[in-house]
Order: structure tokens, then C-alpha cells, then sequence
């Protein structure tokens, strides 16, 4: 593959992951959390893709599987939890889930 | 034979750790039972051993195992058989059994009997130790054992404070006593190589010449620890107060047995103390000494078990004087004896005072002679022998054989101390009779006496009655060959001393019974003013050594430590304390419970990692 350097691609993963890391560290509604985090997991998926592509090896390709696999697992643990906080506290506000404050 | 020599400690032992592990399911007089019979065993054991020993008397030394292997420093647990430990341990389980068993009566419906018993079988397998080690660590394990079981015991009953700070007094007096014999152990076996008896007692006069300052020395740190254990001037404090405890322990431990440890300890090791002319000089001081002061102070007791503690030191220090002129023999004759009678007047003080309601003030007995007819025979029988009734009872050949001694070995002013001593015993003594048995009963508890009933309580008192007379006298120590033969003074003499120590005891005797049954008013008006007030006070404070240690030594020793706390350097470990507190504060208030931070806080911590990578690569 040729025409996008490899340098273009890793910025754009660098900026999603940016993105979803601003949006985890901001965002006080779960399912945004979730999202964010989702986006964070594409970006260095992402990253894999560009650089196994730039140096012609399929490794980048097995670890974004991978990371695929982790995202959708952690999708179900997530949604569970994010149930679990609607039926505890009736809001999706993960700041009034603080019980374990020392 | 010898083989059956361990049983003597092993079972007292076996008996602890039963009542510790299943006192609970026992009960109270299942508890009784192990106790007594595991003491009636090794009693049993030790008839048996003495049967043996005396058909051929030689002594034997049972080497169990290794204890410690450091070098040299190769102790064992070695046991000795001779006549000397022979004596000693059958006083311990003989005596003991016969008060393990009254105290089945004493302690019947009382809490704590299975405690009770289980260290009163743990006092008995260390005493046992202590008597049969034939090595001064083992002794030194016996010995500190004993004083635990002292300590326990004295504070049996420790829902009172002022039970708790007397068994805490007691531990604290032998303490100082104790550690004076640990660092003679440590200069003995600088010295001389090695911690075992025989070959100490061989290697020290290759070692020193007599009254070398190594020996005097040596000795000087061990007559310190007999001093402490034997309740001897100036550590002597303790015992009045340790009486505390139950009375069969008083009998036990405070009479026969632990205090006489010290008379022991300088009889079995007279090789060293023969070579210091001048600690054994000092030995006899002290002894006649706490003879005197003793036998003054229990003229002024109104409890009647102080009276006997004061007696016992006073008898101690006969002991402690027989010692210190060379006396041996006639130091553990009398320390049987008194053995005897002593314990026979505890358990009958024991059974006055559980009779009468636990009423012990003399003042608030009397006129009991009829109501209490086994305890008036024990008090009778037992205070003829402490006095030295001549002929018929056991006291007067022991205490005579050591005025013979001090005679003999041309100690004039110990010998007067002596015949003094045993007319202020005759005093004190008919001082206690009269006025627990006759006059008129000073309290409800005392009118409504009820004798002790069942033979738990009267075969004890019936057993060391006959002890104590001229039978018990008859039982002749096999000391021969284990301690020096006793020294013969002019010939002719003896008889003459006897008839002179017997007309003082019968003078004391008198006098008493003078004094104490047709002039009790007049003694009560000398008394209660003037010279005869201050005298009182005096004695009945025992000399006032007690206001004195708390002025010289407690008081002061408790303003250093208050002025001390908070100083300097103590400020300074507080600031590791305090640092370590205040970090525990701020890391605790990032737990905030906030995801989000933590979120942040982790994105934050990566990037400082990164970048310090990034500079340092």
C-alpha cells in the first residue's frame, strides 16, 4: 500500500485516541464513558493497522482482531455495569457512584 | 530404678497440661482429682526411689538429652540423685501432696480451682527441677519457674487490686534476687568452664584460693538470689504481702518449699561458698539478723497469716545462720522440719480461716478452741514445734542442732542471736494460739464457726501433726558424703546447750502464756500510747522497710519516669510517627471515590512516565 505515509495514519490515531481519552476523563454520562472508551480502542487498533500495513507484516492485522475481541468483551462487561448503576441509582451519572471514597 | 527418677517432675508436669487443655470439661472436682493424684504419683515415685536409694545409698546422675550445644557451653538435662535432692524432693511431693490434698477441701466451691491446680502441678514439677538439676542452668530453669507459680498463685484471686500488686511485688523482689544469681552463673561459668555441680564444686578450689575476690565475688552474686527467693534481709519484702494468695499456696510455696530454694541453692553449692570465708560470715549476719527483725514484727501482725509469713522468714534465717557457720547438715534438717510444722500451721490456719467465714484478724477471733478441735490440736502441735518445746517435738532438734553448730564453730554472737530468736518464736507463737483459740470470739464470723468435716481436711492436718513431733525428727536426712560432715564441737557441751536452748524456749513458753492469757489488758493499754504505740507501729510495719524502697526506690524511680516521658529523644521518634501519619491522611483523601479522577489521575501518571522515559532515553 502506498499514497498515505504511515506518519498521517498514526496521527489520526493519535487524535481519536486523544478524543476518547478527553471524552473518558470529561464526560460524566456512562454511555458516553463507554463510547469514549470504544473509540480509544479503535485508535490503537487503528495504530496496528498503520504500521503493520508501512512494514508489509500481517501481526498488525491478528492484533487488531484482537483488540476487536477485547472491545466486545468489554462491551458486555460495560453495559452490564452501566444496567447496574440505572438500577442502583436511577441516573447514568457515574460521579454519584462513589461509595468507596477512603 | 533411676530410670523412674523423671516420673517425679513428668507427672506434676502431665497433670498442668491436662487441666490446661481439659480443665474446662473436668469440672471442679475432677479438676481436684487430677491435680492431687498426678502430686500422689510422683509421691508414689519418690517412696519408691528413696526405698532404692537407701538400701545403697550412692548417688546417680540420669543424663536425659542435650540441652544447648554452643561451643563449650554444653548443658544437659541432667538429673542427680543424692541425699541431698533425695531430701528436697521428698519434702516437695511428701509435703505437697499432703497440701494439694487439704487444698481439695480449702478450695471446694471456690472459681478457679482448675487454674488453681494446674499451676500448683506446674509449681511442683519446676520445684521438682530444681531440686534434681544437675546443672546450675537447669536449676536456674526450676528456679524461675517456681517464681512464675509464685507470681500466679499470689494472684489467684485477682479481681482485687491489692491481690494483683502483691503477686507483682513478689515477682519484682526475687526479680532483683534472680538476676543476681544469673550473673553469678555467668561469672561461675567465665571462671570455671562449666555450669555442671560436681565439677564446679571440683574445679573451684583448683581455681581459687580461699577468700580469693573472684570466689567472694561469685558467692556474694549467688547468696543475693537465695536472699531474694528466701525472703532474707534486705529482699524479704515480699512474703508478707504474698500471703495473698490461697492459703494451702502460702503452705506450699511460701512455707515448705520455693522459700527454702535459697537455703538449697548455698547448701548444694557450699564448695564455693566454704572458699569465701566472708560471704559465708555475711550469710550468718543476715540470717540472724532476719531472725531478730522477723520474730519482732510478727509479735505486732494482727493478720494471722502475716504472723506466719514473719515465722517463716525467722525460721529462714535460722537456716540462712546454719549456713553461715558451715552448717549445713543442720541447715536442711531444720529446712524438713520446718517443712512440716509450718505447712501444718498454714493448712490449720487455712482451716481456722474457712471455718470462721475467711475472718484472718486476730482481733476479731478467739475463744475457738472448742468449736475448731482439729485445727486448736494442729495450732498446738505446730506451735510446740516452731517454739522448740524440748524433747517431743521436731522443732527442737533441728533448731538445736543449729545452735550446736554455731557453738561448735565458736560463733558466739549468732548463737546468742539464736537463743534470742527462739524466745521472740515463743513469744509470737503463743500470741497467735491464745488469740485465735481462747478469749472471747470478736466477730459474728468466728461465733458461728463450723469445723472442717471429711478426710480431705483431717487426714493432711493429722498426717503433718505427726510429722511434726518427734517422729518427724527420727526421719534423718542421707546427707552424709553429699554436704561437709557437721563440725564437733567440745565434748560435753551439747548437753549442756540443749538443756540451755530448752529452758529458753520453756522461759518463752511461759512468759507467753503470762503475758498473753492473764495480762492482756496491760499489754493492750502498753500498747495503745506512748513509747509502746511507737514500737507497735514500728514492728507492725514490719520495720518500716516497706515505707522505705517505696521512698528511696519507687518513688523516685516513678518521678524519673514521668519526667521522663516526652523527651528529647522520644520527641524525636514521635516525628516518623507523626510523618507517616499525616501521609496517611493525604493519600486517604485521594480515594475520593470519583471515577473520573482516577481516571485523569492515571492518564496523568502515564504521561509523567512517558515522559521522563522519553528524557532519560
Amino acid at each position: 500500500m502506498n499514497g498515505v505515509p504511515m506518519a498521517h495514519g498514526l496521527v489520526l490515531a493519535a487524535v481519536l485516541f486523544a478524543l476518547g481519552l478527553a471524552g473518558l476523563m470529561f464526560r460524566r454520562n456512562m454511555v458516553f464513558m463507554l463510547l469514549s472508551l470504544e473509540v480509544m480502542l479503535n485508535a490503537a487498533g487503528l495504530a496496528f493497522i498503520v504500521a503493520g500495513t508501512a512494514w508489509g507484516q500481517a501481526e498488525g492485522q491478528a492484533m487488531f482482531l484482537l483488540v476487536i475481541t477485547l472491545a466486545a468483551a468489554e462491551a458486555s462487561v460495560g453495559l452490564a455495569l452501566l444496567n447496574q448503576l440505572y438500577r442502583r441509582f436511577k441516573t447514568l451519572d457515574i460521579d454519584t457512584a462513589s461509595g468507596m471514597r477512603g | 530404678m533411676i530410670a523412674t527418677l523423671p516420673l517425679t517432675f513428668l507427672l506434676p508436669l502431665a497433670g498442668t497440661l491436662i487441666l490446661a487443655f481439659f480443665g474446662a470439661r473436668l469440672g471442679a472436682r475432677g479438676s481436684a482429682g487430677v491435680g492431687v493424684s498426678s502430686v500422689a504419683l510422683a509421691a508414689l515415685a519418690t517412696a519408691l526411689l528413696a526405698h532404692a536409694y537407701l538400701a545403697a545409698p550412692e548417688a546417680q546422675t540420669l543424663t536425659l538429652w542435650r540441652w544447648i550445644a554452643v561451643g563449650d557451653f554444653q548443658p544437659t538435662i541432667g538429673l542427680r540423685l543424692d541425699g541431698l535432692s533425695l531430701t528436697l524432693l521428698g519434702v516437695i511431693t511428701g509435703v505437697g501432696l499432703l497440701i494439694h490434698w487439704f487444698a481439695a477441701w480449702y478450695m471446694h466451691g471456690e472459681e478457679g480451682v482448675t487454674r488453681f491446680y494446674a499451676y500448683m502441678n506446674l509449681f511442683v514439677a519446676s520445684m521438682v527441677l530444681l531440686v534434681l538439676g544437675d546443672n546450675l542452668l537447669l536449676l536456674f530453669l526450676g528456679w524461675e519457674g517456681v517464681g512464675l507459680c509464685s507470681y500466679l498463685l499470689i494472684g489467684h484471686y485477682y479481681r482485687t487490686a491489692a491481690n494483683v500488686r502483691a503477686a507483682f511485688k513478689a515477682f519484682l523482689v526475687t526479680r532483683i534476687g534472680d538476676a543476681f544469681l544469673a550473673i553469678g552463673l555467668f561469672l561461675l561459668f567465665r571462671e570455671l568452664g562449666t555450669l555442671d555441680i560436681a565439677e564446679l564444686l571440683r574445679r573451684a578450689p583448683e581455681r581459687w584460693a580461699a577468700g580469693d575476690p573472684g570466689v567472694e565475688l561469685a558467692a556474694l552474686l549467688l547468696l543475693g538470689g537465695a536472699l531474694g527467693k528466701s525472703a532474707q534481709l534486705p529482699l524479704h519484702t515480699w512474703l508478707a504481702d504474698a500471703m495473698a494468695g490461697p492459703t494451702p499456696v502460702s503452705a506450699l510455696i511460701h512455707a515448705a518449699t520455693m522459700v527454702t530454694a535459697g537455703v538449697y541453692l548455698v547448701a548444694r553449692l557450699h564448695g564455693v561458698f566454704l572458699l569465701a570465708p566472708g560471704v559465708l560470715w555475711l550469710t550468718g549476719a543476715i540470717g540472724a539478723l532476719t531472725l531478730l527483725a522477723a520474730g519482732c514484727a510478727a509479735l505486732a501482725q494482727t493478720d494471722i497469716k502475716r504472723v506466719l509469713a514473719y515465722s517463716t522468714m525467722s525460721q529462714i534465717g535460722y537456716m540462712f545462720l546454719a549456713l553461715g557457720v558451715a552448717g549445713f547438715e543442720a541447715a536442711i534438717f531444720h529446712l524438713m522440719t520446718h517443712a512440716f510444722f509450718k505447712a501444718l500451721l498454714f493448712l490449720a490456719a487455712g482451716s481456722v480461716i474457712v471455718s470462721c467465714h475467711h475472718e484472718q484478724d486476730l482481733r476479731r477471733l478467739g475463744g475457738l478452741w472448742r468449736r475448731l478441735p482439729l485445727a486448736y490440736a494442729g495450732f498446738l502441735v505446730g506451735g510446740a514445734a516452731l517454739a522448740a518445746l524440748p524433747l517431743v517435738t521436731a522443732g527442737f532438734y533441728s533448731k538445736d542442732a543449729i545452735l550446736w553448730q554455731a557453738f561448735a564453730a565458736g560463733h558466739g554472737e549468732l548463737l546468742l542471736a539464736g537463743l534470742l530468736g527462739s524466745l521472740l518464736t515463743a513469744l509470737y507463737t503463743l500470741r497467735l494460739i491464745v488469740g485465735i483459740f481462747h478469749g472471747a470470739a470478736g466477730s459474728d464470723g468466728a461465733r458461728r464457726a463450723e469445723s472442717g468435716k471429711g478426710l480431705a481436711h483431717g487426714l493432711p492436718l493429722v498426717s503433718l501433726m505427726l510429722l511434726s513431733t518427734v517422729l518427724g525428727a527420727w526421719i534423718e536426712p542421707p546427707l552424709a558424703g553429699v554436704l561437709p560432715a557437721p563440725q564437733h564441737g567440745p565434748a560435753g557441751w551439747h548437753l549442756a546447750l540443749e538443756v540451755l536452748a530448752g529452758s529458753v524456749a520453756l522461759l518463752g513458753i511461759a512468759l507467753g502464756a503470762w503475758l498473753f492469757l492473764y495480762r492482756r489488758a496491760w499489754l493492750a493499754e502498753r500498747v495503745a500510747q506512748g513509747r509502746g504505740a511507737r514500737l507497735w507501729r514500728l514492728w507492725h510495719h514490719g520495720w518500716g522497710f516497706d515505707a522505705a524502697y517505696e521512698g528511696l526506690l519507687v518513688r523516685p524511680y516513678r518521678g524519673l519516669v514521668s519526667g521522663l516521658r516526652g523527651d528529647a529523644i522520644d520527641a524525636l521518634g514521635q516525628r516518623p510517627a507523626r510523618l507517616a501519619g499525616w501521609l496517611h491522611g493525604a493519600l486517604s483523601r485521594t480515594q475520593g471515590g470519583k471515577l473520573r479522577f482516577y481516571a485523569v489521575s492515571m492518564v496523568i501518571g502515564a504521561t509523567l512516565i512517558l515522559l521522563v522515559m522519553v528524557a532519560a532515553a
